[in-house]
């Protein structure tokens, strides 16, 4: 089944939760998903009988850097607005075909369902995705960090992550 | 008859000085501590293994801190991690040595700018007796600094020998 026709019969069946498709890119062709339905299309995508999406190949997340420097009378900066994204990237091993999900959340309550119950392997995705950009994962049976220490404070990947300057009294710069 | 005497007539005994001897016991069987980090523990292991064998020098990998004399930080170190190794070494008794192996441990190597997450030298935390360069450096070059610990060792008096501070 290709692309088009993926998303013509997701689009019938979840109307306005499914929001564009975006085939003029190098991968496969991207689907974007509202951030909290994204549990239901998975279920979907996995179980119905001609998409069969058995295998969650990788889950990433995104800052998409669109935040918005606005600067105050008082000539301070804030940053307005912005988003984070996740990437599903998803493969039937028994039909032979391929997708790209796509959700986006806002920067300041970056909140995505998760789909641990559907796919066994988005559980440490979204653990990293949590660790690294903050994301939460509603749902998620065990939400903490994977990589960084538990004590850790900002999420690394994020455009306007700072470097600590000390972590447990080791200076961190060279 | 006296011990100096017996030294020439009694092919059994050796007569030296207390220092080299306890020196030459240390140098001869530096137990490392079975503990790799990243890239640089495979050339390590290599060292180990029959082409190289480690073992000629008297370093056999130990499993836990309380019998090892050397620790070779042999890789990357984050920060994550460098709590443990404090930790392990601290468990180590004392005569103990360090070697930092390859560029990470030397100075947080490819690392030393954006690393967020790694330790710029693994200085920061304990006192390194030999660095090896490299990335990663190999097996010969491991050797060169065992020996140079070695000779490090073979100076050592219970004068001179200060106290390590991290």
């Amino acid at each position: 089944m290709n692309a088009e026709e993926i998303y013509n019969l997701l689009k019938e069946k979840f109307g306005d939760s499914i929001l564009e498709m975006v085939s003029d890119v190098p991968t496969e062709p991207i689907i974007s998903v509202e951030p909290l339905k994204i549990n239901e299309v998975s279920e979907f995508l996995r179980d119905a009988d001609e998409f069969q999406f058995d295998s969650l190949m990788n889950l990433s997340g995104v800052d998409d850097d669109n935040v918005e420097k606005v600067t105050n009378e008082d000539e301070t900066i804030t940053s307005k607005g912005g988003t984070l994204s996740v990437f599903y990237h998803l493969d039937s091993t028994i039909l032979k075909h391929k997708i790209t999900l796509k959700t986006s959340t806002n920067r300041d309550n970056p909140e995505v369902e998760s789909v641990t119950n559907i796919w066994g392997s988005a559980n440490w995705n979204e653990r990293e995705a949590y660790d690294m950009f903050g994301l939460k994962f509603l749902n998620h049976p065990s939400l903490t960090r994977i990589l960084m220490p538990y004590d850790w404070e900002g999420f690394p990947l994020r455009k306007d992550y700072e470097n600590p300057e000390f972590y447990e009294g080791m200076k961190i710069p060279y | 008859m006296g011990l100096l005497d017996k030294e020439f007539n009694d092919s059994n005994i050796v007569i030296a000085k207390m220092e080299d001897v306890m020196n030459w016991a240390r140098l001869s069987s530096l137990w490392q501590l079975s503990f790799g980090l990243a890239c640089c523990a495979i050339e390590m292991m290599a060292a180990s293994a029959s082409n190289y064998d480690f073992d000629r020098f008297g370093v056999m990998p130990r499993p836990t801190p309380r019998q090892a004399d050397v620790i070779i930080i042999s890789g990357t170190v984050t920060l994550k991690m460098a709590t443990r190794i404090k930790r392990l070494y601290e468990q180590m008794p004392d005569p103990k040595y360090i070697i930092s192996m390859g560029s990470c441990a030397n100075s947080g190597g490819p690392y030393w700018e954006h690393g967020y997450h790694v330790l710029k030298g693994i200085d920061r935390i304990i006192p390194v007796d030999v660095y090896v360069p490299g990335c990663p450096p190999r097996p010969e070059a491991l050797f060169e600094g065992l020996l140079k610990l070695q000779e490090k060792i073979r100076t050592e008096t219970i004068r001179t020998k200060t106290k390590k501070t991290a």
